[in-house]
Formats: structure tokens, sequence, C-alpha cells
């Protein structure tokens, strides 16, 4: 209500400031444009660009040179020159996505340092250092924004409207998996999310973001030349968006208020201390960031933020997803893998193992440490390709398969370690595991269709679900960081369950519990097996293990050792030769 | 183009490809240990020949009192941070630099001001890790290179304020040409060539023969791992630093007669050094020096074709490297440990 208020407000006084103001307020309307789009592509996905000032110069510039020499509309200039960033930012953003983190920063740099010079040195195109001015101002309709006072409630309008699709899109599905990729990207691939993709696409729209404000500058002062769309500017953008705080929209609308007002005061101020015009700002900015990246990392917003009024959760109810279809026919292959085979350089982990897993059964998967078990996982998960060997899935040839293939098709896992994101509450957490059941995209997630459609709240609703069958629905608005380890594991089995899978891969999800606690868990699988989940269960807990499941495959050192129902294989001798290290004689 | 034309661009190629190799390894040589994109390291490579050129005019340049700052701050910070010994240590030596570089000034001698515009660069590199990147040992890549930007800000803004806007020509140490086949180059390239070759040797026995070289590397291939067997991370840090300053130093010494010095011909090289070190991965020395060579002979041959949009072409060849690598990667999506 507060921020409302306040948004009001701001609109309201748009008439009655002084000239000098209205500029101000243009200036930081426009980079807040471009910080939003920073807050998309580093707040939440965790990447970052040094090349937001050359995706406003390359907007700037071709409206500039259509409206100018073409007397094009600037309204189609302006499609053009997004689209323009946008296949800018899809070059740019496809060969550096799939590498670490830290190529696309130096990818951006390199961009930025390449447009400089073109719009300095390419005079016949771009008018060299002189610019090109006499750029026609905007007409909406009958009315002209030819003045600040009406350009900015365009520029702030603008600003407001990214805002909030910011705000939706952070509170969607896809903000969830973008700030899953940030937080851990196997546990998000392993979700269905396809990495590479999703940061492509929040790169081009952190570039459209810049483009557009590009376009409003443009149009605003009615003049281009190089020098605001320069390295020295795209750093700006990086240092008001951190100061303010990324990951928070509030943080970096008062990074950008914040720094524009010093920016704008440094210049009055500094050429007075020092008498020279030197690069005195700019010695000032880099302090500043280094300051704040020193004392105060997460930026300047969540001093602010303790004395906002809280949000309240939202509220849980209404229809759940609707529940894939399942397949009747029981006792049906499932899961098949085929000798199986996986070498780390000259280790082999997994040896020639072969074993099936049909619809509905529990299976154990045991071995003492280092026998395999973890890296069979993550081979049928699709996190490593196998070396040799064959993983069929419900018919379909899964092995060699991207993560994000393997999960939809109905494999869901739990890790050995818990792989939560702390900073999100216990049902973002879980309403992950909904990911690949939900398919707004995008462009749907920042216009809030997926609310309208009611699939989020429907998202919501499977999650809460969720914590309810493992009991911890209580604790929904909690940050599942503050959660003990037992609830950690019970969470991850939740995330796992709210994807709705076939089959169930548990990795040591009974490790650190007490004894009652493994004992509702073991009632928990015991119900989903007969809803119908097949699972697959590591853990050393043998009571746990043995009173579980229909059949055990062993694994000693990388290779099947017995396999058959529980009772059998405890009696082996081999099995229990690996286990206790004794040779046993065993008649008959 | 005749045979000439051809030696003249390769040579030009070779020298500017030679010190962006220098760049690139030292790059490398930071990011490997640890984890800092630090790309104000052509600043430094400028403050040394600008720092010698105002010594030998008499002047006590503002460097100085910048490398002093910062171990002034340096000082503090130990002593704030309840260091058990040698807390004076750093307060010592901004006293010693300041009286030298007043002493250095006064006489104007070259040799003396070549010693303190090395040295000066040294310490100015190495407080730069204590007091930036030291306190906050556990953030992310991304932190360090928003961080080590910001920097290049601050010492290029600082370079204009203590140099000013001029570009400055300093003495070669080997003065005149000589003649190879039908082009000439001067013997200073000659001085350039053997700094690199001489540091690539060195870098090579450091780093496969002395022990000290190997506890370096084995932060550089794993933190955890080497943190475990005793190696002090922080201890390496400042090594790498001290490392890497060191080559910059000389490198901008041995450059500058060539090239000219001012505040901004810095950060460029140190971008191209980028595009080199990127070519290996960000890892690998050898393809960061042949990175280099490349991109110096593009560079040359472009600047012959299209001289304006020289730059612009150089780091456009950053895309096709950056796919070449993208296509030899397996991960699911940089994943960062």
């Amino acid at each position: 209500m507060i921020r409302w208020i306040l948004l009001g407000l701001a609109f309201a006084a748009i008439p009655f400031l002084p000239p000098f103001y209205l500029t101000l307020l243009n200036f930081m309307a426009i980079s807040a444009v471009v910080a939003l789009g920073l807050y998309l592509l580093t707040g939440l996905a965790g990447m970052s660009s040094f090349g937001q000032a050359a995706f406003m110069g390359l907007a700037a510039y071709t409206t500039a040179i259509a409206t100018t020499r073409w007397e094009w509309s600037p309204w189609t200039s302006l499609i053009v020159a997004l689209a323009l960033c946008g296949l800018a930012a899809v070059v740019l953003g496809s060969v550096t996505v799939r590498l670490k983190g830290h190529y696309l920063p130096l990818a951006t740099i390199a961009w930025q340092m390449a447009l400089s010079i073109l719009m300095g040195n390419l005079v016949s195109v771009t008018g060299g250092h002189g610019g090109i001015s006499e750029i026609p101002a905007l007409r909406l309709g009958p009315l002209s924004l030819r003045d600040p006072r009406e350009y900015g409630f365009l520029t702030l309008g603008c600003a407001v409207l990214l805002a909030l699709a910011c705000a939706q899109l952070a509170s969607s599905r896809m903000g969830r998996a973008l700030r899953a990729a940030r937080g851990d990207g196997v546990v998000a691939a392993s979700f269905g999310v396809n990495l590479p993709l999703i940061r492509l696409q929040v790169f081009v729209l952190a570039a459209l973001y810049a483009g557009l404000a590009g376009w409003l500058h443009a149009h605003f002062l009615r003049f281009v030349n190089p020098q605001p769309f320069g390295l020295e500017a795209s750093m700006r953008y990086v240092i008001m968006a951190v100061a303010g705080g990324v990951d928070r929209i509030g943080g970096v609308f008062l990074g950008t208020g914040l720094l524009t007002l010093l920016g704008s005061w440094l210049q009055d101020i500094l050429p007075v201390l020092f008498g020279r015009t030197a690069q005195y700002e700019v010695i000032a900015y880099g302090l500043i960031l280094a300051g704040i990246l020193l004392l105060a990392p997460r930026g300047l917003w969540p001093f602010l933020e303790a004395y906002l009024p809280r949000h309240r959760p939202p509220l849980i109810s209404g229809h759940t997803l609707p529940a894939p279809p399942t397949p009747i026919p029981r006792s049906e292959v499932l899961l098949e893998v085929r000798n199986l085979t996986k070498n780390f350089g000259g280790l082999v982990a997994v040896n020639g193992i072969s074993f099936a897993v049909h619809r509905g059964e529990v299976v154990g998967l045991i071995g003492p440490n280092g026998a395999g078990k973890t890296t069979c996982f993550n081979l049928i998960t699709g996190l490593y390709p196998p070396t040799r060997g064959e993983i069929r899935f419900a018919g379909h040839l899964i092995s060699g398969r991207p993560p994000f293939f393997i999960h939809p098709l109905g494999i869901a896992r739990t890790f050995q370690q818990p792989h939560l994101f702390g900073e999100m509450t216990v049902l973002e957490n879980v309403a992950l595991g909904t990911y690949s059941r939900t398919r707004s995209g995008m462009l749907a997630c920042l216009v809030g269709w997926d609310k309208l459609r009611g699939e989020e709240q429907a998202a919501l609703a499977e999650a809460y679900r969720a914590l309810e069958r493992v009991g911890l629905a209580h604790l929904a608005h909690e940050k599942a960081g503050k959660l003990p380890l037992a609830q950690q594991r019970l969470l991850e089995i939740a995330r796992a369950l709210a994807s709705s899978p076939q089959l169930l891969l548990l990795d040591e999800p009974a490790a650190g519990l007490r004894a009652r606690e493994k004992q509702e868990l073991a009632q928990l699988l015991r119900r989903l097996a007969e809803g119908g989940t097949s699972i697959l269960i590591v853990d050393h807990d043998m009571d746990l293990i043995m009173g579980l499941v229909d059949r055990v495959v062993v694994m000693h050192y990388g290779e099947k050792l017995a396999e058959g129902a529980p009772e059998g294989v405890q009696r082996n001798p081999r099995v229990l030769e690996a286990y206790l290290g004794l040779p046993v004689e065993v008649a008959g | 183009m005749d045979a000439t034309i051809l030696g003249l661009l390769i040579a030009d190629g070779i020298t500017s490809g030679v010190i962006y190799g220098l760049l690139a390894i030292t790059l490398v040589l930071v990011f490997t240990v640890t984890r800092v994109l630090f790309v104000p390291m052509g600043e430094l490579l400028m403050y040394a020949p600008l720092t010698y050129a105002l010594l030998v005019d008499h002047k006590l340049p503002g460097s100085l009192w910048l490398g002093a700052a910062f171990l002034v701050a340096w000082g503090v910070l130990d002593l704030l941070g309840g260091a058990r010994r040698a807390g004076l240590f750093p307060f010592a030596g901004a006293a010693v630099l300041v009286g030298f570089g007043t002493w250095a000034a006064s006489t104007g001698s070259p040799a003396l001001a070549w010693l303190l515009a090395v040295g000066v660069v040294v310490l100015m590199g190495i407080s730069t890790y204590r007091l930036f990147f030291e306190p906050i040992p556990h953030a992310s890549v991304l932190t360090y290179l928003i961080l080590s930007l910001g920097l290049h800000f601050v010492l290029q803004g600082l370079g204009l304020v203590f140099f000013g806007p001029e570009q400055y020509r300093i003495a070669p140490l080997l003065p005149g040409e000589a003649q190879l086949g039908p082009v000439p180059l001067p013997r200073q390239n000659f001085a350039v060539y053997g700094l690199a070759l001489v540091w690539v040797l060195a870098l090579y026995g450091f780093f496969s023969r002395s022990l000290y070289g190997k506890a370096l590397l084995a932060c550089a291939i794993n933190r955890r791992g080497a943190r475990l067997t005793g190696i002090r991370i922080r201890d390496a840090g400042r090594v790498a630093f001290t490392l890497a300053s060191l080559i910059c130093a000389l490198g901008g010494m041995l450059l500058a007669p060539l090239t000219n010095a001012a505040y901004f011909m810095g950060f460029i090289p140190s971008l191209k050094g980028f595009v080199a070190a990127v070519l290996g991965g960000l890892v690998s020395y050898p393809l960061a020096a042949v990175g280099a060579i490349l991109v110096g002979t593009l560079e040359a041959f472009s600047a012959f074709y299209a001289s304006a949009y020289k730059e612009a072409i150089v780091f456009a060849l950053l895309l096709p490297i950056l796919f070449v690598q993208s296509l030899r990667t397996l991960e699911i999506g940089g994943v960062e440990e």
C-alpha cells in the first residue's frame, strides 16, 4: 500500500518540479530502466554485463539515424532498435551462456569497446564524436512530448511498468528457475531447467530494457553522441544497481536515485574542490563501488528494508496442477540400466552395471562408500554422460541426454547433501519442483499471464500439498536456510514430489534422521509406492532399506555384486564379505 | 603489399603481441591463483614509465604518494585486525618510499628513477590485493571482476590527476635500429622480446622446479585441497600479485620508449591481454601467449587495412574464440563450484 502511495506522489509531483529536477528525474527514470534490466540479469540470474550502455547506444543511434535521415516514425524505429538489440544480445549470449560465469562480462566489455569505437569512428553513419542532432520529438497522437515535464510521465511510466513486469517475473516459475540457476545450476537442471536457454533469454531481456532506455534517451535529449554510451556509462549502471542492492527492485531504484543525485552533485562540487576538471567523478564512482562491495555487499537496500512493512505471504488455496496421466500396467519395466560404465580419467566409478526398476517397485541400491551409487544416480539423471552402456526410461533412450530432457519424462531426485536455496522460502524451493509441469514462458511470466491463467497459483498449491505430504506445511513461508538438516531432507523429498515423478531417486534420505523420523519417512515412501510411484533408494540404514524395498541391488567398487529380494541378499556370502571384509563360509 | 611491408607488419604484430602476451600471462597468473580478473593491470603497466618520466624531470609524482597511502592503509588495517607482528612495517615502507622518492627526484638520476618506478608499481600491486581483495576471500569471481573494474576507473582517474593528459617518451635502454633482412627494427624491440623470453622461462622454472611455485599451482588447481595441505591462500595471492605487478612494471618500462606512455594507454592493451588469455580458457600460459601473438598480428594487419577500426576488429575476434570454447565445453551450462 505504502509503495503505491509513494508512486502516486512521484507522479503527482511531476508538474510541480523545477526544470533542473525534471531533467534529473527523466535521467533517473531512464537509468532505472537500464538498472532494472540488470536486476533481471544480475539480481535474479546472477550473470553480469558491462555492455548495457552499448545496447542503449545501439538503440539510440538506430532511432537517431532512422528518424533524421529516413524520416521514420520514432515508434517504428523503436521496434527496429529493439530488434537490433535483441539480435546483438542473441549473438553475444549464445557464445557465452554455456561457459563459466566470467566469460559473459568479458564478452560484454569487448562488445562495449567495439561499439564505442564504431560510434566514434564510423563518421559517415554516426557523425563521429559530433553525434547526430535534431532528432524529432516524440508525438503521442495529438500530444507532442517536447517538454521534460510531459516526457517525465513517459519515462517514469516506463520505469514503473517495467518494474512491475520485473516483479511479476521474479514471482513466477521463470523467476524461480533463474534464481535456482544462480544458486545451484545442478539442481536447476535436475528439475528441468534448460540453463543455457534461460540465461540467453534473460540476457536478451536485459538488452531490450537497455535498448528501450537508449531510445528514450535519444528522444529526450534529441541528440546523440558516443559519450553516454561508453564503458564508463555501462560501469555506472552496474554501480547503480549494486549500490542500491541488485537483488531487490527497490534497491535498484534506490541506487539509481542516489547515484544520479550524487553524480550531479559531484559534477558541481568536485571541480570547485580540486580546481581542474579531471575525471574526479569517475574516481569517486570507483571508490564508492569498492566501498560498497567491501562493506555492504548486498547494497544499501537491506538497511532500508528493515523499516518497510513486510510482504504478506501469499494465501495458498484452490486447485493444484492437473495430475499427469499415469499409465496403469504395473510390473512393466520403467527404468532399464544396461551395461552402464563411467570412467573419470583412469578411475572406473561404475563398471558394467545392469538392473531394472519396475513400475510401482521400490528398489534399494546399496553398497559400501565409494561403490558408485551416487555416480549411478548422476548418470540416470543426466548430470554426466555415461562412458558406455545405455539407460532407458519408459521407452525413451535417456543416456547421454541432458538433465532438463530427462527430468520432465518423470524422474526426480534428492541429493545426498541437501541442495536447497537458503534465501528462498520453503514453499518457493518446493515450487521449483513444479517447473516442468508448468508451461508459461519468459514473456508470459513478465506480463503476469501465468497468474491470470491461474497456473502460478496452482503450482503453489501443488507445492503446498507436497509440503503437507512430508509434514512441513507449517514452515512454508520460512527461509529454507533456517531449517535443520532432517527437515532439509524432507524438503528435498517434497520438491521431488512436487514434480509428480514416476520414478523417485532418493540419495541417502535417512542420513541424520532420528529413529522416529525414519519411521515417518518409511511410511511416506510406502504410501508413495502404493500410489504407483517407483522408488530407487540409496541408504546405509539397513533396517530402513530391508523393511521398505521389494528388491536390492548391491554395488561394490563400481560393479554389481548381487541382486534380489532383501532376505536372499542378506545371506549372500559375497555381500557379507564386501560389508564385513571377511570371507564367510556358507554351507550349501 | 610487398615483402617489406609484410615484414614490417609482422614485426609490429609480434612486438605488440609480446606485450599483450606479458599482460595475458600476468592476468592468467593472478586469475588462477586468486580468481581475480585484474583489469587495472594495464594501469599498473603505465604507472611505471610515467613515474619514471616525472622523477627524471625532478618532480615527485603522485603515484609515490598513492603507493605510500596504500601502505599506510595496509598498516592501519593490520593494526585494526590485531596483527601479532610487523604492524609497523608498512608505515616504515611508506616513509622510505616518500623519502627515497624525494631524493631520487632531487638528483633526477635515471637509474634511481628506474628502480623506484618499478618498486612503487610492485608495492601498489600487492597492496591493492591486500586492501581490496583479501578482506573478501570468499566472494565470487563476478564480485571480484566488478571490484577490479571499479579499481580500473580509480587508477585511471588518478593517473590523469598525477601525470596529466600528456604523452611522455622515455629514453630507450637500447637506442638505434637494427636491420633484420629488409625490415628496420628499433633495438628496443629486442629488449622487449628478451624480457618476455626471460619471464616465460622464469615462470616455467618457478612453477615446475620450486616448492613455492608448486604451492601456487596447487592453489590454482584446487583451493580447498591447497588449504588442507597447509598452503596459505592469502600468501599465495600476495606472491601472485607481486610477480604480476613486477612483470607489468618491467613491461611498461621497456614498452614506453616504443609507444610513448600516457595515463589512458593501459586499458586497451589490458583488454587485449584478456582476449588472448580467453583463448587459453584463462588458465593456460602457452595458449595465452599464442593468443597474444595472434591478437598482435591481427591488429597490425587490420591497422594497415582499416586503421580506425583496428581495435573493434580485435575485440570482435573474441566472439569466434568464445564460440570455439563453448563448443568444447560439456558442462550443463557454466556451473561454477
